[in-house]
């Protein structure tokens, strides 16, 4: 370990003591008995992933029987010798469809929810969604720029994609520069205001072009509800290496994120350089959302609803709630994206109306609990 | 005696004008501002071009028609009195526009989206009133009605009820047949895959899922121009190179201007229709 990262493993591991110490109802329990909770939790959303991604197979608006989808899976195993019984329309739903939308709900989900997390962590605002910092007002105005002057740029392909990372991308990017211009301190409330600036004006930049172009407003819509159907497995592969990526670094960071939450100053007592770790965080949490944003537009509530119910559950350290996030972020998606998909079938629900229908109660909810760090 | 036949002569002529024109001489408007792509296709085809002043931004047809800034969608009642008009067309009725041009005294006539062909013909026939060009009207209805005939007659009708998807934009919203376009493609005897999931709306947006299964037989694309979704990227979307549609090549290419209005091009959609089952019934099944 470098020297710089020991006395920061030292500080998170004495700051872990006192957090849990702190926060009311939780006694500080003896690292054996805390580690068998947390493996517990950790089981519990394995399970609860695995459960959404069985059902998000087996279940869909077309019916195709759980047998007939179990020989299907086993006659791609090499050597099995069994035969699929599912004719060429109803594999193409399965594997073309069905198996890709799951997939892809995973990635999306455990994306947002771990950024949602992360910026909770780093800004110490338990109100803080992954768009906070401007990604969804630039990714969408990226996409009404492709859309409008992109030659009629079909809704998932990469043009529009590619916008809308790009204008995430480049929000965020503004937010940081007039955040850490703010004033002395550098705060994070500097950059939550720098946020909310930066997303009024893409705002209002997106309302003015297509207010100019009204035939693109029903695209422009059905793009900002979200969609996590129409890019099959091209869309999961383009958005793995980001995910795999913005994972990987905010795992590695989540002690740093439990150091954070003090407080800049205590943080910075500790060792932890407060503005290095906070950009690497927010780098990594943005590029996992603009990523997701670009493939699947946006999807709203998770990045609020996931880390809050985690935290509820399993305690406010970032060193469960993170990865936690991840799993049970995966989950929900799927289960949301299974109900969009069936609830009124053969008509399908914009995902994004499914998470705000379950994001405005549960708001509610957390304003009525104490645990809210 | 001269005196007195003249006299005669030109009381006769009076009363003659008089039975004539009936009551006091009716003036038809001569300025008049369309807002409605729709109307103004209309009014062109019904001969009343010549009064027409001013169109709105997105009614691009015909040609020749006097297209302006003016918005439709979100219209500027001051700039629609500056025209000063003596008739407006709208079609729908936002931020109490007609209460504003009714307030500078200026006619409206309200033209929603027409729900069946019927609807539309009795649109045309209501602007040929209001313009003074009746027979125009009565004309236009006729040849649309005679050539929609003509088209549903010569299409071909297999044994077996061919299915369709009409596509409106590529998240899989589609027209059903209680729709405008969802009645032309009833006519052919077509059965629409979007009617079992009808909101009522008439615009459900369908599961992918659900559009591979039904498996259509003719695809309807009226999203080209907005969405850029051609016959290509129908058969690259994952899993529906193998849908019927896609595999015999029966994809129609419908502008969408001629899809969301309800004028005289409704003749070009139900043409560009029958053409397609016609190619169609050439392919065996395959």
């Amino acid at each position: 370990m470098s020297p710089a990262a020991a006395p920061e493993r030292r500080a998170s591991n004495t700051v872990l003591l006192a957090l849990r110490a702190r926060l009311p109802g939780a006694a500080v329990r003896s690292p054996g008995a805390s580690r068998r909770r947390s493996g517990l939790w950790f089981a519990a959303a394995g399970l609860f992933l695995l459960a959404a991604v069985v059902s998000g197979t087996f279940v869909g608006p077309v019916g195709l029987g759980v047998g007939a989808i179990l020989r299907d899976v086993a006659s791609h195993v090499p050597f099995l010798g069994v035969r699929s019984h599912l004719t060429p329309p109803e594999s193409a739903i399965l594997w073309q469809l069905r198996a890709p939308r799951v997939v892809l709900a995973c990635l999306v989900g455990a994306m947002l929810s771990s950024a949602g997390a992360t910026y909770q962590g780093v800004f110490r605002n338990p109100l803080a969604d992954p768009y906070l910092l401007g990604v969804a007002a630039g990714a969408g105005f990226g996409a009404t720029l492709a859309i409008v002057y992109g030659g009629g740029t079909a809704l998932g392909s990469d043009l529009l994609a590619l916008a809308a990372f790009a204008g995430g991308a480049v929000a965020v990017a503004l937010t940081y520069a007039i955040g850490r211009s703010a004033g002395a301190g550098r705060s994070a409330a500097a950059f939550v205001l720098a946020g909310v600036t930066v997303t009024s004006f893409f705002t209002a930049l997106q309302t003015f072009v297509q207010q100019q172009h009204a035939q693109s407003l029903q695209a422009v819509y059905s793009w900002i509800l979200g969609q996590l159907d129409t890019g099959g497995w091209h869309d999961v592969l383009v958005l793995l290496p980001y995910a795999a990526v913005s994972a990987v670094v905010l795992l590695l960071h989540r002690r740093l994120l439990d150091v954070l939450s003090l407080g800049d100053d205590e943080a910075a007592s500790l060792g932890v350089s407060v503005g290095r770790v906070r950009l690497v965080l927010v780098v990594a949490a943005t590029l996992g959302t603009a990523a997701a944003v670009a493939v699947s537009g946006l999807i709203g509530f998770l990045g609020v609803i996931v880390p809050h119910t985690v935290r509820l559950l399993a305690g406010g350290s970032y060193r469960l709630v993170l990865p936690l996030s991840i799993l049970v972020g995966a989950g929900f998606l799927v289960f949301a994206d299974l109900i969009a998909r069936t609830v009124l079938s053969p008509q399908e629900l914009p995902i994004g109306v499914v998470t705000a229908f379950f994001g405005a109660p549960f708001f509610a909810i957390v304003l009525r609990t104490s645990r809210l760090t | 005696m001269f005196r007195r036949l003249t006299l005669l002569i030109a009381a006769g002529a009076a009363l003659a004008a008089l039975l004539a024109g009936g009551s006091p001489a009716v003036t038809y408007p001569q300025r008049i501002v369309s807002l409605s792509p729709t109307a103004t296709e209309d009014l062109f085809a019904i001969g009343a071009g010549k009064q027409v002043l001013a169109v709105d931004n997105q009614s691009d047809y015909p040609k020749q028609a006097p297209r302006t800034r003016l918005s439709g969608f979100q219209p500027n009642a001051e700039a629609i009195v500056g025209f000063h008009p003596d008739l407006v067309v709208i079609q729908y009725d936002p931020n109490k526009l007609v209460a504003a041009l009714k307030k500078a005294k200026i006619r409206v006539l309200v033209q929603p989206s027409a729900r069946s062909l019927a609807d539309a013909y009795a649109q045309i026939g209501e602007l040929g009133a209001v313009t003074g060009h009746t027979p125009g009207a009565k004309a236009l209805v006729e040849r649309m009605r005679e050539r929609i005939a003509a088209l549903v007659r010569s299409a071909p009708r297999p044994a077996t009820q061919l299915t369709v998807y009409d596509e409106v934009s590529p998240d899989f919203y589609t027209a059903t047949s209680k729709t405008f376009a969802g009645q032309v493609l009833g006519l052919f005897g077509l059965k629409n895959i979007g009617d079992v999931a009808d909101d009522g709306s008439g615009f459900p947006k369908l599961s992918q899922e659900y559009i591979l299964s039904a498996d259509p037989d003719l695809i309807v694309l009226t999203d080209i121009r907005c969405c850029g979704q051609s016959p290509k990227t129908v058969a690259a979307r994952p899993g529906w190179s193998g849908v019927e549609a896609v595999k015999r090549g029966a994809i129609v290419r419908v502008d969408d201007s001629i899809a969301s209005r309800w004028g005289p091009r409704v003749v070009d959609f139900a043409r560009a229709i029958a053409s397609a089952l016609r190619t169609l019934s050439r392919q065996p099944r395959g």
